[in-house]
This record gives structure tokens, sequence and C-alpha cells, in this order.
């Protein structure tokens, strides 16, 4: 069984002294991680659990003609082989609801589930697996985004048909799937302004066109999932997921069930990265398993499984027009682009959402359109990934500020405080930037980089004949930082409870999935209440337990469940400092809590402890326990259909200064240091934000110079750890962080969110860096020595927009 | 059924005996045999060292190790690791300096650290990102979990690690 993740503080039971803001405060899950006593769901196993397989196509567009399952049914130690014609109820799950668990009449990637298995071993499913018989006719092989584009392309999602020729979602059914007229998963159109006038009156006009390629989240735990549902049909999930209580919801829809009746438990993760933000093939397909076995049933991927079958960063061809004004003013900007769905649409369709933030309102642009179309193909298909959409449009913007500043003759930095925003600021797109710490950010990173003097320095070295060259780059960014309101709600509950002990137990909507929020929420609690981190328990991991959240996406976790959490601590600290007053006479309001007492706020004198307060309350004829709740809804707006509102509480800035080596030789790129300033509002564990920095910044590098799924036709060339390059110890650069501390007004304590913000600078900056240190511009990612090569030596070939209107 | 190979070995200091698949891996063998779950599946194919076990002294894949080549070996798990005086320091230092994030790579990590410290008790930071190559992290970029090694190291030596200041800025 999966133990609730209740743990105490591994600080001991020093009582607290002074403020816990800004301290490096450990983890509190660290002890047991560190031990390996944490039991992922790759470590649970329940009584009678059968272990499930699924039969993916190995074709990338075909029809099914049909699926003999006799063999494999006939193995022994066999429970279940289904297809979808075992689950006519089945329902198309995923953001635009075109994707069925188990297909019926087509295959459309090489990902696809036809079949699954669910037997006594892993062992016995995967032979099982090996006896299914699939007849499929290839259909033509759809890759290319731009090809989809064409009148004459091949349809991904025509209407879907059963093997009878009959529509495959029986009539009646609550979601009926009708296919999509052509290959457009999704277009979204954003517009400030006079695009036209913008341009007319600028001294200058620079075009460029980006390519974004596939990266993949590689959680070093793979997925995996365990169903099982009672005996009076009521479903308990084991799960990963980073949105529990809307999977809640979804689950439900799909089994036809009220929401109520679905549990989902969450064992602590092995990474999270926005991988778990939707619903996948193979969690539903474990639920039909369970469901028609009675018995419970884990499905957990393997490590191919989870290149081929998981989603990806989305790959996105973008070109990108901007103006100025002859003295460096931004005038307009324009961006166009062409996002590869793949053969499904997951939550990549939407990052338009957070790109035309970047294009909108980083830097002060007047005149502004965005829009993006989402295509179908054949390849495998984007999800949302740390940053979602923000790494390619600040690598666009940011390499794109470059190349005006030098068309300009000004350097990067003064061209970019020139249009940097400014606390106050309201931007057309009716972002309300409370706090603004971007030219901080600019000023401090430039400084500690020395930026200006290497910048220089640099391009005088473009001809001197070494072979080995330096080179410095910036970039910055503007990412929400005080949650997104995506849906109606972008609220978190907390529940609080003290006991006679004085011990706390928090009960938190939050998921925690390594990025350490359940620390920060137990730090900002003490620090209402006077005490040590040892006297809170946080519990957040099960949806009958916990009160809703939204989940872990939007870098929102401190900020929101940060203030759900003080709000439910204040509540409890009045009705304390209230019984306090009513017994020694003093006004609450010169009541204060500090190191497990009530203490008089002038002069810190002790008046009560804590615990015995407490109990005095609980064991009195007026008997009572001290008890909270609290629903923190950030006071945020839901976007206008023109994607207008201010969206988020805050909102966090960055910049990064990148200092690589190029070597012209071979084409490698080392990155050697990377000096970042971060506006995070506050600090309140520094260990866990520098932890989140140092990591983001790492993820960035990965982004920028090593990582690459390899789809080619529609295959995965590289679905392993040996040929898709994670960064390793050894090549890790320097990292310098300064924060930049605005205290934000809403935020908790003055914080603000961080978790995506270090990844997305880094291959803008890198960019910009290779530049300056070869006089060469690469618009590609990532920067392979291969690719490097080639440009440095002339026989890269200049990217086109050849994109149908 | 297939035939099963029975072996004996010591396993964490203590005799084991267990009968095996002669397909079955040192991995398998240790998650699902014998319920040590510290040691974890990241990949199956020795790329990434999330599965790190000492093995008479010396780190491998566990993955890569047919249990039944265990017979007569000395083998060592994150649960051995633990109870050492190494281990403990180890884990201290993980924790203090906020090298675990999801935690997931953390055991192996640990494993492959003790082994480092063990085979070079004056590693130097170079030697130590060298010496850790072979295990992927997703979450930490890799600083703390160098810096944590280093901090167990100079508590080895007697030497207690001066905290790296940061610059602070009020905007």
């Amino acid at each position: 069984m999966a133990e609730l993740r209740a743990k105490t503080s591994p600080q001991g039971s020093d009582p607290a002294r002074g403020s816990l803001i800004g301290k490096r405060i450990p983890k509190m899950d660290a002890p047991d991680k560190a031990s390996g006593r944490t039991r992922y769901i790759h470590d649970i196993n329940l009584p009678g659990q059968l272990h499930a397989k699924i039969l993916r196509s190995s074709e990338r567009h075909a029809k099914i003609v049909s699926i003999d399952t006799r063999a494999a049914k006939a193995l022994p130690g066999v429970h279940a082989v289904i297809t979808a014609a075992d689950v006519p109820w089945q329902r198309p799950i995923g953001v635009a609801k075109d994707h069925l668990p188990l297909k019926t009449d087509r295959v459309r990637s090489l990902r696809d589930e036809i079949a699954a298995v669910a037997a006594d071993s892993v062992e016995i499913a995967e032979e099982a697996l090996g006896l299914i018989r699939v007849d499929y006719a290839p259909l033509p092989v759809l890759t290319d985004p731009v090809a989809a584009l064409a009148p004459d392309a091949p349809r991904i999602h025509p209407a879907p048909q059963g093997a009878d020729g009959g529509p495959s979602l029986k009539p009646g059914l609550p979601v009926a799937y009708t296919g999509k007229p052509d290959n457009v998963a999704m277009v979204m159109e954003y517009a400030q302004g006079d695009v036209a006038a913008g341009e007319a009156g600028s001294a200058l006009v620079v075009e460029d066109v980006f390519r974004l390629h596939y990266v993949t989240h590689c959680c070093l735990g793979v997925s995996g999932v365990i169903a099982e549902f009672d005996p009076s049909g009521n479903l308990l999930l084991y799960s990963n997921t980073q949105v529990p209580f809307l999977h809640k919801r979804e689950f439900a829809e799909l089994l036809d069930i009220d929401p109520g009746r679905v549990r989902i438990i969450q064992p602590p993760i092995g990474g999270g990265f926005g991988s778990k933000l939707d619903i996948y093939p193979f969690e539903p397909i474990a639920i039909f398993l369970a469901k028609i076995t009675g018995r419970p049933v884990k499905l957990v991927f393997t490590r191919e499984e989870e290149f081929l079958a998981s989603p990806t960063r989305q790959p996105v061809l973008l070109k990108l027009r901007s103006g100025c004004t002859k003295d460096g003013v931004l005038t307009f900007r324009e961006v166009e682009t062409l996002h590869d769905n793949g053969a499904y649409t997951s939550w990549g369709a939407t990052t338009p959402f957070v790109m035309m933030q970047t294009v909108s309102s980083l830097y002060r642009v007047p005149h502004c359109r965005y829009r993006t179309r989402a295509v179908y193909t054949n390849n495998p298909y984007a999800g949302s990934f740390r940053g979602y959409g923000n790494l390619q449009a600040t690598f666009a913007v940011e390499a794109h500020m470059d190349r005006l500043a030098e068309a300009l003759g000004i350097d990067p930095l003064e061209f970019r405080l020139k249009n940097a925003q400014d606390p106050g600021e309201v931007t057309p797109q009716g972002m309300h930037f409370k706090t603004c710490g971007l030219k901080d950010c600019l000023r401090t990173a430039a400084e500690r980089g020395d930026f200006l003097r290497k910048h220089a320095a640099n391009r005088a070295r473009w001809s001197d004949g070494d072979p080995v060259k330096r080179g410095v780059g910036m970039a910055s960014m503007l990412h929400v930082g005080g949650g997104a309101k995506i849906y109606p709600s972008d609220g978190c509950g907390t529940i609080l409870k003290i006991d006679d002990f004085a011990h706390v137990t928090l009960i938190t909507g939050a998921s925690e999935i390594g990025q350490g929020s359940e620390t920060v929420l137990a730090q900002l609690v003490c620090e209402e209440l006077g005490l040590p981190l040892s006297a809170v328990t946080v519990v957040n991991n099960d949806t009958d337990i916990t009160p809703w959240d939204v989940g872990v996406h939007a870098s929102r976790t401190t900020f929101i469940a940060g203030n759900s959490a003080i709000g439910a601590a204040r509540k409890a600290k009045d009705k304390i400092l209230a019984l306090a007053s009513s017994k020694c006479g003093d006004a609450a309001e010169a009541l204060d809590l500090a190191e497990g007492c009530v203490v008089k706020k002038a002069t810190g004198e002790r008046v009560f402890e804590l615990a015995k307060l407490i109990r005095s309350l609980h064991f009195s004829d007026k008997a009572e326990l001290v008890m909270t709740t609290h629903y923190y809804e950030p006071p945020s707006v839901h976007q206008d259909k023109q994607f207008k509102g201010d969206v988020s509480a805050a909102y966090a800035w960055a910049t990064q200064v990148c200092e690589v080596e190029v070597d012209t030789r071979t084409g490698i790129v080392r990155l050697v240091k990377v000096t970042g300033a971060h506006d995070v509002g506050r600090v309140l564990n520094r260990l866990g934000i520098e932890g989140q920095i140092e990591g983001g910044i790492v993820m960035g590098q990965g982004y920028a110079l090593t990582e690459n799924l390899m789809v080619e036709d529609g295959w995965v060339r590289n679905p392993n750890f040996r040929d898709y390059k994670l960064v390793t110890a050894p090549e890790i650069p320097e990292i310098d962080v300064s924060f930049i501390e605005t205290m934000d007004g809403e935020g908790p304590q003055g914080a603000k969110g961080v978790g995506e913000a270090p990844a997305i600078c880094i291959a803008a900056a890198v960019a910009n860096a290779i530049y300056n240190a070869t006089g060469v511009r690469l618009t590609s990612l990532p920067f392979t020595p291969e690719r490097v090569y080639r440009a440095l030596h002339g026989a890269a070939q200049p990217l086109e927009w050849n994109v149908p209107q | 059924m297939p035939a099963r190979i029975d072996i004996a070995f010591r396993l964490n200091g203590v005799g084991k005996r267990a009968s095996v698949a002669p397909e079955t891996s040192a991995l398998e063998m240790l998650r699902e045999v014998i319920g040590l779950t510290g040691t974890k599946y990241g990949c199956g194919e020795g790329e990434c060292g999330a599965c790190t076990i000492l093995v008479d002294g010396v780190t491998i894949n566990a993955c890569l190790m047919f249990a039944a080549d265990c017979d007569g070996r000395d083998v060592m798990t994150i649960e051995g690791v633990n109870a050492t005086p190494r281990g403990e320091a180890l884990r201290r230092a993980f924790v203090e300096h906020g090298a675990v994030q999801c935690g997931f790579c953390t055991p192996g990590i640990m494993v492959q650290a003790w082994h480092l410290l063990e085979s070079n008790p004056h590693a130097d930071q170079a030697t130590i990102q060298r010496g850790i190559e072979g295990n992927l992290c997703r979450c930490t970029g890799y600083k703390k979990i160098i810096e944590a090694v280093a901090a167990a190291e100079a508590v080895e030596r007697g030497q207690t690690p001066v905290e790296q200041s940061r610059e602070v800025q009020r905007g």
C-alpha cells in the first residue's frame, strides 16, 4: 500500500528562531528520498494485482484491417486482452477530444494503442503482445507540417469508422467525435494596435525565421498507473498526475460515473515538468482492464515506451518581423508560427497562449499581431513542458532583438533597456506588471557577467586566427509568476489543524512533484504560527482528503497554494490570539506567536505555551479545536476571446547571460558560464529556489545544445538515453544567480513563482553568444556540433517561410 | 516452466539465497523477488545509473547484470550504503545541500558517490563530476549534488565546507 505522504522536517526539533524566510531549508522529503525509502508508483504493488502492457502500432499511418487476439487470450496467465471493440463505451480524451485510448479504424502514429493485455506478470503480458496479430492497410504518411496544409494532403482525422464501416463511436454516447474536415488542429490569433501603421513609422524592419525541434521530458521515473475498482464500482487510481482534481472529473466522464466515486492517490513522482498535465491513453487503458478483470491493474512504461509514447515539447517554425525607430524604440511586431501538433491534440497546441505574451509584452510593443496554426501530422504529439511555449517564443524574440540591436548599431543591453517594461505598466494585452524587475535583472546580469566588455572584446577576435572562440550573449524573459487563470478558477484550498501538542497538519490541494512545494508551504505556515518546521506535517496526495487545487502548472504552486496556506494559518492565529487575549487581558493585537508560545508583541515576553493554551481550549466546558480552512483565489482574470486580460496575479522576470566557447574546427559549443538575475519577488527557501534555477538552467542547456528527439518521417530514431543526450555532470556550466527581490504585494511573503523561468532564456542567450563568438547566426535548434560546423563553414541552408496562408 | 537457478550471495552484509530465472536481471531480483526497492529502474540499458549497486566493491548497473551472476558475490545496495558511516554522511550532505528534488536518481547517485569516496577519499570537484557522469538527473542540474558529495568528502577529512554566499538585491 502507498503511504500517505506525511512527513516532518529533517531539521529536528529546534525551536524556531526568528524568521525562516530566505533561509536554506532542506526539503522535508529529502531524507527518505536520499535513502531509497520513498515509494514511487513503480515500488507499489497491490494484493491481487495484474500487470498490463500495451500493443502499439508498427505503422505510422494505416487502416486497421483486423486484430486477432485469440492466441494471446489462450496464453496461460493472461486475464484479459482488449481492443477498441471490447470498450465500445470509450470516449475521446485530450484537449480537443480527438484521441480514443484504443484505436478503432486507424492508427495515426507509431505510438498508437491497438490492444492491451492484463496478465499475472509483466513477462506473460509481453509474451501475449507478441501473439496478437494486426493486419494493416497502409495510408499515405504525412510528417511535414507545411505539407499538411496543402488542399490535397491526406486527412489525419476523417470521421472515425469501425470495422463494419459504421461510426466507431456509437450513436447516443455522450461524445460523438466526428473527425476534422482538414489537418488544422487549432488556430490562435492575437492582435493589438495597427501593425501597418507601426511598420510605416519604422526606420528599420528585420525579419527572421526560426525552427524549434522536438525534445521530451525524460523524467527519470517512467510513466505508470495503478487502477482498482471496489465492489461498488468506485475507482481508486494511483497516479502521478499533476492535476488530480481535473483528472478526477475526466476519469469520471470516461466511465460515466459521478466524479465523487473517483479517488486519486498520488505517490511521490519521479519528475513531472509538465508531462503529467493531460490524460494519456495508458491511463484509461489500465482503468478498462481493471474494470474488465475486477482486479487491480498496474501499468508501467519501459524507457523506450516513455520516449515513444509520452508527449514532447512542440516543434515550431516561426516567422518574426519587427521594426523600430532610428533611436531604437520598438514600433511593431508580427509573428506567425506553424506548430507540428502530431497525430493528436494535447496541451502543446495551446502553447501560443504563452508565446503571444512574450511576443506582445516582454518589451513595450505598441502594435502587434500573432497567429499560430497547429496542424496534424503522423508524428508524435506534443504536450505541455516546463516553460510551455516560452522557450520557443523567447528563443525567437531574443535572438531577433540582438539582430535589431546590431542593425541599429546599439549594444544589446542598451537596446533591451530602452524597450523594457517598468513597474506599473499595463500592456495592450492587459497584463498589469504591479512589480517588474526586468531592468534590474538586465543590469545585474550584465554587470556580474561582465557582458559589455566581453561582448566588445569577443567581436574584436573574429578574425584573429584562433580556432577556439569565446562568445557572450544575453536573453531576458517574462513568465506568469502568480498563477494563470486558464480555467475559471485558479485557486487552491487548505485545511489546517493544530493538535493538543501544537503540532500542525497542513492539508493542501497542491501536489508535490519534487519541486519542494510541501517544504515551502510548511515554512509559510511556521512563519505565521511561530513554530519550527518540525511542528508541521503536510498531507498533499489524496483527493479524498485534500481540498481542490487546479494543479501543478504555470509556476503557480508557491504563489497560489502559499497564499492559501497563509490564509488558513492566519485564521488559526486569530483564534489562538483571541483566546489568549480572553485569558490574559491583553488586546489580541498586542500579542503574537513565536517559538511555540504566545508572546507580547512589544517585548517578546512569553505569556502562554501554545500547546498548553490549545489544550485549555480543548478540555474546557466550551470544548473546541483549532481547525481552519482557506480557499485562495488570485485576483487575476480569465482572458477574453481576444486573449486580453490580466491572467496572472504577478509576473516573473529574468535575464541570463551565457558565455560559450566555440571550437570552429569541430563545431563543438561548450557552455562555460551562466550569469542569471531573476525577479523572484522574494526568496522564501534559498536552497529550494537555487535548486529550481540551477536545474532549469541545465534543462535549458540541454534544449540548446544536446537534446534532440530525432523524428524522421514519423519514426523516432533515438528512443533511448544513449542517443538522446541529456546533459551530464561534467558538462554543466559555472552558475552565478542573483535574486532581484521586488516584494510583490500579492505574493506570499512577497514571492513570485519561479519553476519554469530558469529554462526559458538559455537557448536564445547561447545563440547570441555563438554569434558574438563567430559572427555566424544560428536559427535552428539544437546547436549540435554538426549543425554549428555546417553553419560556420557556409554549408547551412537558410530557413525559409514557405507556409501556405 | 523455465529452468531456475539457485544462487547464494551476500546482500548488504547478510547471506542470501534466491531462486531466479536465467534471464532475470539483478535489478529485477532486488526489486521484485527480494523487495528492496531503493534501486530504481530508469532505462534498463545501463544509460541512466538509477539502478547503480556495488558488486564486490565495484559499482555496476544492476539492469545489465544477470541475477544469476550475483552467485558468490558481495552485493551492496542503497539500503546497505545507508547503514555505513559514509552513507550517513552522504545522506546528511544530500539533504542539507539540496541535492534531492524528485529523488528518483538519488539512490543510484548515493551509491556511486559512496564508491567514489571509497576509492578516492580526496576527490576534487572535477573528479566528483567525472565520477557521477554515468548518473542522469533531470531536476537538479547536478550542481547541488556535486556540492553535497564534496561536503561529505570534507566531513570525512574533518573539515566543514564554507557556504557559498550569494548576492541579494532589493528592487
